[in-house]
This record gives C-alpha cells, sequence and structure tokens, in this order.
C-alpha cells in the first residue's frame, strides 16, 4: 500500500462519529484485492463510484449554494444587463425590514402549524386504527397511501373542484350553500392546511405504523395484567416508544410544509394564502430581484435549519430516554 | 483506412454544413398558447410557402408565458428569434438590450400612421412620446363586455328592470347602468348572477379590471412620464372608481375570488352571469355555438364610460419584437416586413388574428364581420395601459396586494388601499431612483 493511500485512509482529526466509521470501512478495502488483480483496486473502485457522486453535488448543489450566497450581497437582476452591484447586508436588512415578508413568515408559520399538526393527528388516529387485525388490512393501507402519490398540482387543481362553491360536492356534503372555501381570506389558508393534510397524513400513517408494530407485545400483556387503563397505556407504552419515527416523520413534514409551493399557487391567489415560498418565486421568477431573492432563500434556508435542529435535538432526548 | 477515415469526416462536415443551412431557414416565434398563437401559425405558413422560410409559433400557457421568456432573456438564448410580448414587457425589453430596436423599420415603413395610434403608442413604443420603437403591433386586444342579449330583450325582464329602475334596460351606457343592471340580474336563489370581473390577483387580470373603472372614472395610475403617483393614483376620481369596482364584485357568482378570462368566459358558457368582463380576444369562443351554448343570446359592448363621462378601455394584446440575442435577425427583420404588408394584415384579420391596421379596423367590412368586431374598434379608440416601466411586475404584485383584500373580501377602505398603493410605488420608484433621473 503506498504511503499516500494510508494518508488517505488515516481518519482526520477531530472527526466526526460517521466520519471514523466511514474511515474504518474504507480502511479495510485492500489496495490489492482481487478486483485490484483484474487491473483496479479496491481504492481506485471506491474513487470510481463516490468521485461523479461528489462532482454532481458539487456542481449541482454546493456550488450554485455559494453562488447564490454570493448574489445575496449583490443589488443584481439576472434578466438585466446591468452587472451586479455590491450593496452588503442591504438585501437582508430590506428583506427583514419588510412587513410583506413578515406576513408572508407569519402566513407560513400558521400553514406549517395546521398542516402538520393535522396531519400528525389524522395519520397518528389512522395507524392506531389499522395497529390490529383487521380483513383487508393490507389492501386498505395501500389504498390510503394513494393521496402522497399523486402530484400536488394535480391535488390542488383537484380540491379546487371540491370546494368549489356552486356546485362542489364538499358545501353540498356538509350543508354549506354558496361557502367560498378559497375566496375567504380567513378560511382560504385553512382549506389548502386541509388539502395537504388530506396529501401527506397517509406519510405520517407510514411512519407511525412502522412504529406502532415494533412495539412489543409483552408490554401491553403486562399492562392488561396490571390493569391499567387504556388511555396510561398509550401515554406510558404507545406514544414513548412510537415517538422517535414520528418526531421524524414530523421533522421531516415541517420541512416540506415550510416550503409548500405548488398547492397553495395552483389552489388560491389571497395574499392571505401567499407563502415564504411564492414569495420568493415571485421575487426571483416574475420581478427577477435575483440578489434580494437569494437573501430571502438564505433566510428561509436559516429558518428551517434551526426549525429542524430543534426536532433534532428533542429527537435525540427522546432517543436518551 | 485512412481513407475511409476521411470519408467520414467529410460526410460529418457535410451534414453538419447541411443542418445550418436548414436552421437558417427557420425562425421561431415564441407566444402564449391560445386561438391567436393557431391563428398565426396558420398565417405564417404562407411565409413559408412563399420564402422557403419556416416559422413555428412555440406556445406556452399564459401561466408561464412571462416566466419562461424571461428566463430566456436572463439565459440570452437564442431560442426564440421573435416574441409577441405583453405590453407592459416594453420597459424591461428596450431598456435591458433583450429587444432590437425598430425605430428605423417603423420609419421606413411609415408604420405610425399604418398602424392604429394608440397600439403604436401601448405595444410598440418605449418610453412614451419617445419615438423609439421596439416592437411591431401584433394582436390589438382590449378589456370589453360579453352579455346576456336574450335576457337583456326578455320583454318581462325589460318591463321589470323599467319599473324598478326608471329607464330602458339595455347595453349599459354609463357605470352607473352597469352597476343596476349588475343587480337588477343578481339572483343567487335562482343560480343566476349580475356580473363577472376578473379577481385573479397572480398577474395583471385584477389590475386590468380595476384600471379601466379607474381610468373611466377620471382618475389615472400615476404619471408615466415623471413617475409621480401621490395624488394621483390615490385621488378621489381613483377612489371612487375603485370602490365602482367594488360594488360590483358584490353582484358577482359566488366564490368569484379567482377569476380571469377563462371563468368569466364560463360565466356566459354556463349561463351564471348576465354580463362578463373579458378581453376581446377570448369572444370567439362565445361567438361560437360548439364552445357556447347560449352563442345566439351573446351580444359584447365597449366599457361604459364613468360618471364623468370619461370612457376608457384596458388595453391587452401584443407586439412582435426581435430577440436581440437571435442569431438570424436579418431573416426576422424580413419576416417582419412581410408582416406588416397590407395583404398580410389583411389575411390575418380573416384568420381571426385582431390586426392593428388603421385601414382595416376602420373597414365596414371588418367591423361587421363578427358580432364583437364593432365593440372591439370602439375600445381600441380609447384604450390605456398599465405601467410599462421595467419594474412593472413588483408595480403589479404590489397592487395586487392591496387591492384585492379590498375588492374581494371588502377589508379596509378605497382610500386606504390605494394610500397603501402609493406608498408602495413611491417606494419602488425610490429603489430604482426614477425621481433622480428626471
Amino acid at each position: 500500500m503506498s504511503s499516500s493511500a494510508r494518508r488517505q485512509q488515516k481518519p482526520p482529526p477531530g472527526a466526526s462519529e460517521i466520519g471514523r466509521r466511514v474511515s474504518k470501512v474504507f480502511s479495510k478495502l485492500d489496495a490489492k484485492s482481487a478486483a485490484g488483480g483484474r487491473g483496479l483496486t479496491d481504492l481506485a473502485i471506491r474513487n470510481l463510484f463516490i468521485l461523479p457522486t461528489i462532482a454532481f453535488l458539487i456542481i449541482f448543489n454546493i456550488f450554485p449554494l455559494i453562488y447564490s450566497l454570493g448574489f445575496s450581497f449583490y443589488d443584481y437582476s439576472a434578466a438585466g444587463n446591468a452587472p451586479p452591484v455590491f450593496v452588503g447586508l442591504r438585501n437582508y436588512k430590506d428583506l427583514l425590514d419588510s412587513p410583506y415578508i413578515w406576513s408572508n413568515f407569519s402566513i407560513t408559520a400558521k400553514y406549517v402549524l395546521v398542516s402538520v399538526g393535522g396531519q400528525v393527528i389524522v395519520g397518528f388516529g389512522i395507524a392506531v386504527l389499522l395497529n390490529r387485525a383487521i380483513p383487508s388490512k393490507g389492501l386498505i393501507t395501500t389504498l390510503l397511501l394513494l393521496p402522497m402519490m399523486m402530484s400536488a398540482a394535480v391535488v390542488g387543481l383537484f380540491w379546487q373542484l371540491l370546494y368549489s362553491p356552486s356546485w362542489g360536492p364538499i358545501n353540498y356534503i356538509f350543508g354549506l350553500g354558496d361557502f367560498p372555501w378559497l375566496s375567504d381570506s380567513t378560511v382560504a389558508l385553512y382549506a389548502v392546511a386541509i388539502t395537504d393534510i388530506w396529501m401527506w397524513s397517509p406519510f405520517v400513517m407510514l411512519l407511525s405504523l412502522a412504529g406502532l408494530s415494533a412495539v412489543p407485545k409483552h408490554l401491553y400483556e403486562a399492562a392488561a395484567i396490571d390493569r391499567a387503563s387504556g388511555w396510561y397505556t398509550f401515554t406510558r407504552i404507545t406514544l414513548p416508544l412510537v415517538a422517535p419515527l414520528l418526531l421524524i416523520a414530523i421533522i421531516f413534514r415541517t420541512m416540506e410544509a415550510f416550503k409548500t409551493f405548488d398547492i397553495a399557487y395552483v389552489m388560491s391567489v389571497q395574499p392571505t394564502t401567499e407563502l415564504i415560498a411564492i414569495r420568493l418565486y415571485k421575487l426571483a421568477f416574475q420581478e427577477w430581484q435575483t440578489g434580494r431573492s437569494c437573501a430571502l432563500a438564505y433566510i428561509v434556508l436559516i429558518m428551517v435549519l434551526a426549525i429542524t435542529n430543534i426536532y433534532v435535538k428533542y429527537l435525540n432526548q427522546v432517543r436518551a430516554r | 483506412m485512412r481513407r475511409g477515415i476521411a470519408m467520414l469526416l467529410a460526410a460529418a462536415g457535410l451534414a453538419f454544413a447541411l443542418a445550418n443551412t436548414a436552421r437558417a431557414e427557420e425562425l421561431t416565434i415564441f407566444w402564449a398558447e391560445w386561438d391567436p398563437a393557431n391563428y398565426l401559425q396558420e398565417l405564417v405558413n404562407d411565409y413559408a410557402k412563399e420564402t422557403g422560410v419556416k416559422v413555428t409559433v412555440e406556445t406556452t400557457p399564459w401561466t408561464d408565458f412571462q416566466t419562461k421568456t424571461f428566463r430566456e432573456f436572463a439565459a440570452k438564448g437564442d431560442a426564440y428569434d421573435l416574441v409577441v410580448g405583453d405590453s407592459q414587457w416594453l420597459g424591461a425589453g428596450s431598456t435591458q438590450g433583450h429587444y432590437v430596436d425598430l425605430t428605423d423599420f417603423f420609419k421606413k415603413h411609415n408604420l405610425e400612421n399604418v398602424f392604429l395610434p394608440a397600439t403604436v403608442a401601448g405595444y410598440a413604443e418605449y418610453p412614451i412620446g419617445s419615438h423609439k420603437y421596439w416592437a411591431i403591433p401584433l394582436e390589438g386586444d382590449a378589456n370589453g363586455w360579453a352579455y346576456r342579449k336574450d335576457w337583456f330583450e326578455d320583454s318581462k325582464e325589460k318591463a321589470a328592470f323599467k319599473a324598478k329602475y326608471g329607464y330602458e334596460l339595455g347595453v349599459p351606457k354609463d357605470y352607473k347602468q352597469l352597476r343596476d343592471i349588475a343587480e337588477f340580474f343578481y339572483r343567487p336563489d335562482q343560480k343566476r348572477y349580475g356580473i363577472a370581473i376578473y379577481t385573479d390577483n397572480s398577474y395583471d387580470a385584477i389590475a386590468m379590471g380595476v384600471e379601466q373603472t379607474i381610468f373611466s372614472y377620471g382618475g389615472d395610475l400615476g404619471n408615466y412620464a415623471t413617475y409621480k403617483v401621490n395624488g394621483i393614483v390615490n385621488s378621489k376620481q381613483a377612489i371612487e372608481g375603485l370602490e365602482a369596482y367594488h360594488e360590483l364584485y358584490k353582484f358577482a357568482p359566488p366564490g368569484w375570488g379567482k377569476a380571469f378570462f377563462l371563468e368569466d368566459n364560463q360565466a356566459i358558457t354556463e349561463g351564471l352571469a348576465a354580463m362578463s368582463m373579458n378581453f376581446f380576444a377570448f369572444f370567439p369562443a362565445l361567438a361560437n355555438p360548439t364552445t357556447n351554448p347560449h352563442a345566439s343570446g351573446t351580444g359584447f359592448f365597449a366599457n361604459p364610460a364613468g360618471p364623468t363621462g370619461a370612457h376608457f378601455a384596458a388595453l391587452g394584446g401584443q407586439g412582435i419584437s426581435i430577440v436581440s440575442y437571435s442569431k438570424k435577425r436579418d431573416a426576422a427583420m424580413k419576416f417582419l416586413e412581410w408582416f406588416v404588408k397590407d395583404s398580410t394584415q389583411k389575411k390575418w384579420g380573416e384568420l381571426g388574428g385582431y390586426t392593428c391596421s388603421k385601414a382595416i379596423l376602420e373597414s365596414p367590412e371588418f367591423r361587421k364581420a363578427t358580432p364583437y368586431n364593432d365593440a372591439f374598434y370602439q375600445s381600441m379608440l380609447m384604450v390605456k395601459d398599465f405601467w410599462a416601466t421595467p419594474e412593472y411586475a413588483e408595480l403589479l404584485d404590489q397592487l395586487n396586494q392591496r387591492l384585492y383584500p379590498y375588492i374581494v373580501d371588502g377589508k379596509g377602505t378605497a382610500k386606504e388601499s390605494l394610500d397603501g398603493v402609493e406608498a408602495d410605488w413611491t417606494r419602488t420608484f425610490n429603489k430604482y431612483k426614477r425621481y433622480s433621473q428626471k
């Protein structure tokens, strides 16, 4: 083994747990293995597999990320011919001073809360109902998963028809007359959130079901022997054991809900349903304020990272328990 | 072996040269996906027959049109040689270098006198009054009205209307009559409503509906030359105009909070509303019995006058511009020379396109050709447009944000909405240093 190869295999000082594990796996690779005999060393094969992915990531993820960070400090329009003008933090300051942007953030926060909350309640509820011996359980589960396999734009258009005040079945079923779900500024956001709940509850249900089926049966038997109530069993056995998977579902759904664009864009044009992703789209591709939209994208990114970090910390605490 | 390689290279070279020659004989026009684009494709097929140059009209849905066009401009791409762009794009297209200057072409062909003055000012000239031209008026359009002639002519309805309002039921002559008729036909218990207006605030729908009402009430959106908006966009007349539009919304079908051309045509085809606002380009579908079961009972009229007699219609339509990044600018210029010919303009009108040629529009044949052509002609004499500055998209969005809550939800007052617009627009014009340039 060459000295340079050894240097590559040595874990870097201060590497994370994952990094150490990866290095450990790589250290087991034999540069002169059977594959090496056929002309390629294990190391070369590893590089062959990894390098295209790394190159892809750098070209399509890392580079645009850094490039757009640079643009966020410039007054620049990609559709114009004027050169970018360095403005420092002015784009960030202007955005954070804008009442419109704060209104978009407040709408998004409300949407995330209602949508993710609803998905957890509905998804977990269905999972609890399905976590028992019922006929055609597999078929029912598959059918329940269908909404999340559809395109969000199609779902949006479909629900727009369902909400139609004149002939939509929702008003007909609930006897609501001509209630304008999507034109009423106070209700439109909730109408969009209900659609998102319908579409993504199955995702929460799926993860919850996986968690529920992994709860050891003997715990329930012990609880039954101790004559524990249903509520006690649920709060002391079911919920704590499902919590890690449920939290993962919440993390994913929160991140996605924060970035929601398609459903809201298709369903409603209300200023009260203008989520931050829609505002970002308008800034970037309708108004062509490239510098400012890059700054807004970074503000959104930081917020999503912060929220996710809080969740992950909580998830680690739950797991430690 | 060497000879084989040489032959292969020669063949490849020939194929490359042929491919380039073939490409040089093709032009691509980009437009939105609607009927006039199909008519244009039919028209330009004649150009291919005459010259051998194939012209393709590439389209995209309206919702994507602006984004896709400017994305191509941003990339300085040559995918499109010509673009049939919205009138509001003139500022961005000209000052940001996306459009080729057609001033000399205009003068050479005396187009200022060939096309209707309003279409030259609306689709071609930027800045206003500069006599610099960036497009050739292609599809003239204005916001007008369709109405249920059969309902209006019903003797019982006529008698009931006269008894209630004291004058004959007919095509509204002013906004007061428009409001009265909308109120008269507003019968939710019969699933029949008075009026269908634009309310969609995702692009320029609600803005077009409101601006023509404000103009007709004697108001304005600002001084397009000096960018002054204070005391203009929030003037007494503008406020009254906005109040009138909000009043009309009360007589619209339920849930009419996201309506543009498609929904407004549906209001007529589905027998929902007595009157419906729409651009004339969408009226052929209403005059066609295969797409409108009430076609024989549908009539059309130009936007009525306001209380002081001011009479305006919002400008729709587009002009055709040569994209400055095109590698076939000469071929595109030759195409435009063919397009502005009288014979081409006549054929364009016959196919269903709204020519902007003054001679054709004024001809009795054109005005009698369809049930809506006369109203179209009248409208084109009183059209007025939104801002065409490069930052028009920001202005539109700010206007939408301020108007929608008042019109659809009844939140706040017209004055508060327009004061907000004035503050937003002043801030935007300051941002782009419009006042310091003056």
